[in-house]
């Protein structure tokens, strides 16, 4: 079968491997009818994340029909159309048993080096490096789906792939991101980062109440979206300076909860950028936090910041004392995405929300090393690209 | 005495598992800023590298500098040309020596000295043919980065053989090694107690088992999968046996390396289940090779039973062991492999046979 795999840093290729095969009692094997390229997919072509191998597979974002079910799968039968999450969670493990899936005690076969890294391991996640398991992603025809009693969706025939695709990841992590700011009524919350996560962080505060919602970014095209279709109002942060902004805008308050959706691979403009550039290429730090500082600058006191950009190691200056002294709640975590599928599923069959405006860029698997290419350097107005069957 | 108190009696107290570990041994780390100073600290070859690393910088920070001034130090003529000789040299030595003190692997970037002190010595060595050198001076200079040279030599080969024989710890002593591994799986100690008291069960979780079979009386026949084949075996019999509290066994004489372990079961605060605790202690004969004990115990013992303990909560909770795909033999793509072939779980092995 063709599959999307890293070749090495900045690079990707459509290879023909072969196709999975069922190994445990309770997998699943999807055929993949429709899958999507991430951010922090982004974060593993660009070299960010260690123990990525060539070959391997990538992607966590798919959707298909059933094929093959495990022995021990009793809720899915071949020809389920499902929607797949991208934490493999074995649902008996404490953490699942509190509905903290991403956080699964058994399905990092690699725990060992999560723990290296981490101190404990989080969940298994399909395609993301051998840190959380060397499980093969979803850019590909077919995906073995460990777990399949307890991840897959199964999705009505009336609602099209683009209309469900993203309950995979994106929209559930935004809707945590934003459920993570304990949102009152009047509350002002700002984010960071219109990419398609940021985008649905700001869609997932409106539906939970908030009454403004700024969204800050450098690019005019993904502002637009957010503004037009996402209904925030805007900063450039290469045109104003977002700290001002947010105090005058909150009348001199700052906003009740921020949300950081852009991650390890910042922007500031600036000799800064240059410098942190400089330090993780000497491995002095591994991730660049200018959207996060500012984040925690900007957030009023006792507020929350609501991390949701991935991150992987360490940053520098980091401001402890700012966190410490205003009583800042910190809230983050990749998301738990089987608790929010069914409850996201419901609004968007009830129309309060339509994930597909994100969508820019529609392409096939084959096309896969372009439509990273887009996606990554930001061309074409390149918001969201789906690649299909 | 109350479970928690001995808990902490364990992990203080002179005689508790620590106490039988070398000195050099140490729990697995975090990586960070402890796993990046571990190899600085301790031994004798890593304080060797980090003088060197120092070193570096500051003879670097010197010749960027002050290139004139060195220039004359070291008898070369002080004009531009040598000058901006000096200026790259430095940029090289504050390489290196960043490289030795911030990387946690410094054995590349000390060899990468010795290249540089190949370089210098070739540099002087023709700077004593020149007309306008003070010869005495490039002499002494020479003869220093000799020095130094032999320094370097000497620091990197000890890191790069000290990188391949961490692999099989020649730590192994000739006392008793312990290794202490807790998990908490969401099971009642009942259920727990009696899947581990059926030994026929283990090899299910402890991957280097091969199989233990009961021989009555108390005592069982264990046997080891090494590679290649080859196999290791022996008896073992139960020296307490506490319904879901304790079990506890201990190899017979005869044994190639005498072992016994003990697994615990304790309720587990709240809801969250059991907590088991398990001991293995092995004591090879001296002069036993590490590869040996490789082969019972497995590669790395103390991650062994980590890793065992790790599929037995597995097996408990979910009824199978997590895998993702690796390279079984032919493919022509492969994922690049989640576990080494020898540590792959039942099921795959059992396809693969």
């Amino acid at each position: 079968m063709k599959a999307n795999c890293y070749i090495k840093r900045n690079k990707v290729e459509v290879q023909d491997v072969p196709e999975p095969k069922l190994i445990n009692g309770r997998d699943a094997i999807v055929k993949i009818t429709s899958t999507a390229i991430c951010g922090s997919d982004l974060h593993l072509v660009d070299g960010f994340v260690p123990s990525m191998e060539r070959g391997d597979i990538l992607g966590h974002e798919f959707m298909g029909e059933v094929v093959d079910v495990g022995k021990d799968v009793g809720n899915l039968r071949i020809g389920d159309r499902v929607v797949v999450p991208f934490p493999i969670s074995c649902g008996n493990c404490w953490a699942c048993a509190n509905e903290m899936y991403s956080l699964c005690e058994n399905s990092n076969p690699n725990a060992w080096m999560a723990e290296k890294m981490w101190g404990y391991s989080p969940c298994g996640i399909f395609g993301y490096s051998h840190l959380t398991g060397g499980y093969p992603g979803g850019q590909a025809e077919y995906a073995r789906v460990p777990f399949a009693d307890i991840g897959p969706l199964k999705v009505p025939e009336e609602l099209t792939d683009e209309q469900v695709l993203f309950l995979s990841d994106i929209l559930p992590t935004g809707y945590m991101a934003a459920e993570n700011c304990n949102i009152k009524p009047g509350d002002t919350v700002a984010v960071w980062g219109c990419g398609p996560v940021g985008q649905f962080s700001i869609a997932s505060a409106y539906l939970l109440g908030a009454e403004r919602v700024i969204a800050i970014d450098r690019f005019p095209y993904r502002l637009q979206i957010a503004k037009e279709r996402a209904g925030a109002e805007v900063l450039n942060y290469e045109q104003v300076d977002v700290l001002e902004a947010l105090r005058e805008m909150t009348g001199g308050r700052g906003p009740d909860a921020c949300i950081d959706a852009v991650g390890m691979e910042a922007h500031t403009p600036g000799p800064m950028y240059w410098l942190d550039r400089t330090k993780q290429a000497a491995r002095l730090e591994t991730d660049r936090p200018f959207a996060l500082r500012e984040a925690i600058h900007a957030c009023r006191n006792g507020g929350t910041v609501s991390i949701v950009g991935v991150y992987g190691g360490f940053i520098d200056q980091f401001p402890i004392g700012a966190v410490m002294n205003r009583a800042l709640t910190i809230r983050t975590g990749q998301a738990h995405v089987q608790r929010y599928m069914k409850p996201l599923l419901e609004h968007i069959q009830n129309g309060d929300i339509d994930p597909t405006f994100i969508i820019t860029h529609r392409m096939k698997l084959e096309d896969a090393p372009h439509g990273y290419e887009l996606f990554q350097k930001k061309q074409d107005d390149c918001l969201k690209v789906i690649l299909k069957a | 005495m109350p479970a928690t108190d001995q808990a902490e009696q364990k992990w203080n107290s002179q005689d508790g598992p620590q106490a039988s570990m070398r000195p050099t041994e140490r729990p697995t780390e975090p990586l960070g800023d402890d796993t990046r100073h571990n190899w600085a600290r301790g031994t004798g070859s890593h304080q060797l590298a980090q003088a060197l690393g120092w070193f570096s910088v500051g003879l670097g920070l010197a010749e960027l500098a002050a290139p004139g001034s060195v220039a004359r130090l070291i008898g070369v003529p002080d004009n531009e040309q040598t000058r901006g000789t000096l200026r790259l040299l430095g940029l090289r030595e504050m390489t290196s020596g960043i490289g030795i003190l911030t990387q946690p692997r410094p054995a590349g970037w000390v060899w990468s000295r010795v290249a540089g002190d190949v370089m210098d010595l070739s540099l002087l060595g023709s700077a004593l043919t020149t007309g306008d050198a003070r010869k005495d001076r490039v002499a002494a200079a020479t003869a220093a980065v000799a020095g130094v040279t032999a320094l370097d030599l000497l620091c990197s080969d000890q890191l790069s053989r000290m990188g391949s024989e961490r692999q099989y710890s020649q730590h192994e002593p000739h006392d008793g090694i312990l290794r202490v591994r807790a998990v908490t799986i969401r099971r009642s100690p009942e259920e727990i107690y009696r899947y581990w008291r059926d030994f026929r069960n283990l090899p299910r979780f402890m991957r280097n088992l091969q199989s233990v079979e009961p021989l009555g009386d108390n005592r069982s026949h264990w046997r080891t999968r090494g590679p290649v084949g080859s196999q290791i075996e022996w008896d073992a019999e139960l020296t307490e046996d506490l319904p879901n509290q304790l079990i506890a066994w201990q190899s017979l004489p005869g044994a190639m390396v005498e072992n016994s372990g003990r697994v615990t079961f304790q309720a587990a605060p709240g809801d969250r289940g059991t907590e088991v605790r398990v001991e293995l202690r092995y004591t090879p004969p001296a002069g036993m090779l590490g590869a040996k004990v490789a082969q019972i115990f497995g590669k790395e013992p103390k991650q062994q039973l980590q890793e065992d303990l790790r599929a037995f909560k597995q097996v408990l909770e979910t009824g199978e062991i997590a895998c993702s795909e690796g390279s079984l033999g032919g493919l022509q793509f492969p994922q690049a492999p989640a576990q080494a072939p020898a540590e792959l779980p039942m099921e795959i092995l059992a396809k693969a046979a």
